[in-house]
């Protein structure tokens, strides 16, 4: 019991000592003043993955990771990059797992290809149940 | 002993579903259509077992009685009671004998209140109710028993996830589990209309208020969840196309697909083979659902039961359930006959449209959530979210939208072309005027999908009322009503949407007591930071004297502290006003004494529930409209007997 309550203390105390050894994220919660720049950051955030957390963006986590990279994004606009570059960079960091915005690797062409696939399958499928107008 | 006797309530409602599918097989095998009179007491008593043991459940959960293993797990003497009594189902094992009481308890609907169907056909499905049931009672008692007991019993429990004590919790999961589970009768009607060779207009007229009832369910249950998604988790966000929030509507568009074939089907006989292959498809994308959201194979907010075991079970009950069903569709669909094709301008026609275009969403939905476990496989993770979701499916649902603008506007059989272009004059000019004013008001700050949503949402809004016009009102059929506010709530939803994600305001800040916070026309007057406890919390909450121009409001978001388990959740404060919502919620403290805030204005979101509660009244109406020809006539000859 004693090891357990030890281990779960452990636990408790572990989110605090993660916070004071990460470096600061001084926009995680900060705006950029050009309000174009903010909308690209946010837009960007809200297709960034939190590594961390239970599929969520980083743009509505609370979790310390998600907080740093949303630092990273809002400094990286600020120097003028641009979002697809941060987004390739992310990519490069963390794997494509990072990104919701499936990109065009060949592995996911099924996937981009799918809806034309369904669409023309439906409109074949719907010919035979609609009669040509009498003309 | 309630445990004891709640287990034996499963075996006992476990054997009399054997009984009920013993007596359906006799039956249809022996054309011994009498024996449907002995099988309705056993469906009716199959259900009010099911029902017995869910209560008794909850009375454990009520009492806190830690002995039994799932209370100790998920529950705590010192939570207030509501969510003592609506933690029951907020875990794996609770959640499913909901379902199980859900399915036993709409069997017991069918066998009791179901009169219009063909006597063999109603056997058929109350046996195909059964065989499923049948399939979930095992999965309950051998894989899943909520009433497995505890030795000894821990002094207390371990609490429940403090993110789901809220009093969505007590409404949203039964709602939701109504119509997902609900969706089992429709599917059964299908079997046994397969079974009995049935499938004609009686039968669908029969099927059509199963569908709609199921259906209003899960629309108020999906709505419900986003809402308390939207306040409850704190970021402002109402849907994430988080993999449950596709299991709970890919079964929705099945229903609404379902719920538009079965009319043309009752009111046209067209569209057979379709129809029964929709019934077939809605259930099994909920038990697809479930399977997704119980073995944890995709990772999920929903996610509380992650167990390889469990998913390998609700996976081979997949394959036996939707393989059985595609099977005997396959083997018997040959015998079905289709009516005459329709012609190309006819209501006929836009109601294919609505069920191309809802199952194509529905496919995009599926595969945009199953695709990453494919890649998985191949060892190559990736993600699919709202910028797939909204870029392929939004595009698909606006045009939708427009179908469903003209679908109402055009007549049964055969209908004129110009005819129906004159009827589209005032929405289209009204659409139209929306979007050179929004573009006007907005141009460079909303997006294209926005942009055209909202002025979809204003055409569709008005083609929507316009089946009213020039006619009597207080004579205008029930149904007719509820179809017009139905799509009016779609329009309306989509409204909140389009504004929502075109002009939300948002504010970050970290301010001190004392500080005035100006953003989007609002002043936020920050007055003092306390501290404050609860049942099982304690708290910091902020108090915002709120304006703009007129008499200040006060609102007050907090940041709670759960101690079973160990948990911080923000509390957002929300102002609504006719034009929309302020959210307010508080964050971490910053250096300086400062609080960190995050501030949003959200134009006109709250159109988005509105609408969804719209379309379930439609739906409401549609049921009751319907339905009331068959009381009325009921009424009148019990009288004449009397």
């Amino acid at each position: 019991m004693k090891a357990l309550i030890a281990l779960f203390l452990a636990f408790a105390a572990a989110p605090a000592l993660a916070q004071t050894a990460l470096p600061p994220a001084p926009w995680a919660d900060r705006q950029i003043p050009d309000a174009r720049q903010e909308r690209a950051a946010k837009a960007l955030m809200e297709t960034i993955r939190c590594l961390t957390c239970q599929s969520q963006s980083i743009a509505d986590s609370n979790a310390s990771m998600a907080a740093d990279m949303r630092s990273q994004i809002r400094e990286r606009i600020m120097a003028g990059e641009r979002p697809e570059a941060i987004r390739a960079w992310l990519v490069a960091r963390y794997g494509d797992w990072v990104s919701y915005a499936p990109s065009a690797d060949p592995i996911l062409w099924p996937l981009w290809a799918a809806p034309l696939v369904l669409l023309a399958l439906g409109l074949v499928l719907m010919r035979g149940r609609i009669r040509r107008s009498r003309s | 002993m309630i445990a004891e006797a709640g287990l034996i309530a499963l075996w006992l409602a476990a054997s009399l579903a054997l009984l009920q599918l013993f007596l359906a097989f006799a039956g249809l095998k022996g054309g011994k259509v009498e024996l449907l009179a002995a099988m309705r007491p056993v469906a009716v008593a199959q259900g009010v077992l099911t029902a017995l043991a869910f209560a008794l459940l909850i009375t454990l959960f009520l009492r806190s009685d830690m002995s039994v293993l799932l209370v100790a797990m998920n529950s705590h003497s010192a939570k207030p009671w509501l969510y003592k009594f609506a933690g029951t189902w907020g875990n794996h094992e609770g959640s499913m004998l909901l379902w199980v009481a859900v399915m036993g308890v709409a069997g017991g609907a069918v066998a009791l209140f179901e009169r219009a169907l063909r006597r063999d056909t109603h056997m058929a499905t109350l046996g195909a109710q059964a065989a499923i049931s049948l399939g979930f009672y095992a999965f309950l008692l051998f894989s899943s028993n909520p009433f497995a007991r505890v030795d000894p019993p821990p002094p207390d429990g371990q609490g429940l996830n403090p993110l789901l004590q809220d009093p969505g919790l007590a409404f949203h999961p039964p709602t939701l589990y109504l119509g997902y589970v609900g969706l089992s009768v429709a599917f059964s009607f299908a079997v046994g209309a397969l079974l009995t060779r049935a499938v004609d207009a009686a039968f669908a007229r029969a099927m059509r208020p199963w569908v709609l009832g199921a259906w209003i369910l899960l629309t108020l249950g999906i709505t419900a969840g986003s809402y308390w998604a939207y306040y409850e988790l704190g970021w402002g966000g109402w849907w994430f196309w988080d993999p449950v929030e596709n299991a709970s509507l890919m079964p929705w568009l099945a229903a609404t697909a379902l719920l538009h074939s079965v009319t043309v089907l009752a009111t046209r006989d067209g569209l057979r083979a379709w129809t029964i292959m929709l019934a077939v498809v809605a259930f099994s994308m909920s038990m697809v659902g479930t399977f997704l959201v119980r073995s944890g194979i995709l990772t999920s907010v929903h996610a509380f039961a992650v167990d390889p075991e469990r998913g390998s079970f609700i996976l081979a009950l997949l394959a036996v359930y939707i393989g059985g069903a595609l099977a005997l569709f396959g083997w018997r669909i040959g015998s079905v006959r289709e009516g005459a094709p329709f012609e190309l301008v006819s209501r006929e026609t836009l109601l294919v449209v609505n069920n191309l275009l809802l199952s194509v969403i529905l496919g995009i939905v599926l595969i945009g959530t199953l695709y990453p476990l494919m890649t998985e496989a191949f060892g190559h993770k990736v993600s699919v979210g709202a910028p797939y979701f909204d870029r392929i499916a939004g595009p698909i649902a606006l045009t939708l939208m427009i179908a469903m603008a003209v679908g109402p506007l055009t007549r049964w059989r055969r209908d004129r072309l110009p005819a129906v272009g004159r009827r589209l004059v005032i929405p289209a000019t009204g659409g139209a005027m929306a979007a050179v004013f929004i573009a006007a008001v907005a141009w460079g700050r909303i997006g294209p999908l926005p942009f055209f949503g909202l002025t979809v949402a204003i055409g569709v809004g008005i083609a929507s009322l316009a089946p009213l016009w020039k006619r009597k009102l207080l004579r205008t059929p029930l149904f007719t009503w509820g179809m017009v506010i139905a799509h009016l709530g779609c329009a309306v939803s989509l409204a909140g949407m389009a504004c929502d994600s075109a002009f939300t305001v948002e504010k970050l800040v970290a301010a001190r007591p004392g500080e005035a916070i100006r953003t989007a026309g609002w002043t936020l007057r920050f007055v003092k930071i306390m501290p404050l406890a609860g049942d099982n919390w304690t708290a910091l909450q902020a108090d915002m004297a709120v304006d703009r121009g007129g008499r200040a409001v006060m609102m007050r978001p907090q940041s709670r502290f759960f101690t079973s388990p160990p948990t911080t959740t923000s509390e957002a404060a929300l102002l609504t006003q006719w034009d929309g919502q302020l959210y307010v919620v508080l964050g971490e403290e910053v250096e300086g004494g400062r609080w960190q805030l995050r501030i949003w204005w959200k134009p006109f979101v709250t159109l988005i529930w509105f609408g969804g509660v719209l379309i379930a009244l439609g739906g409401a109406l549609a049921l009751v409209g319907h339905e009331r020809r068959g009381w009325l006539v009921k009424w009148r000859s019990r009288r004449a007997v009397a």
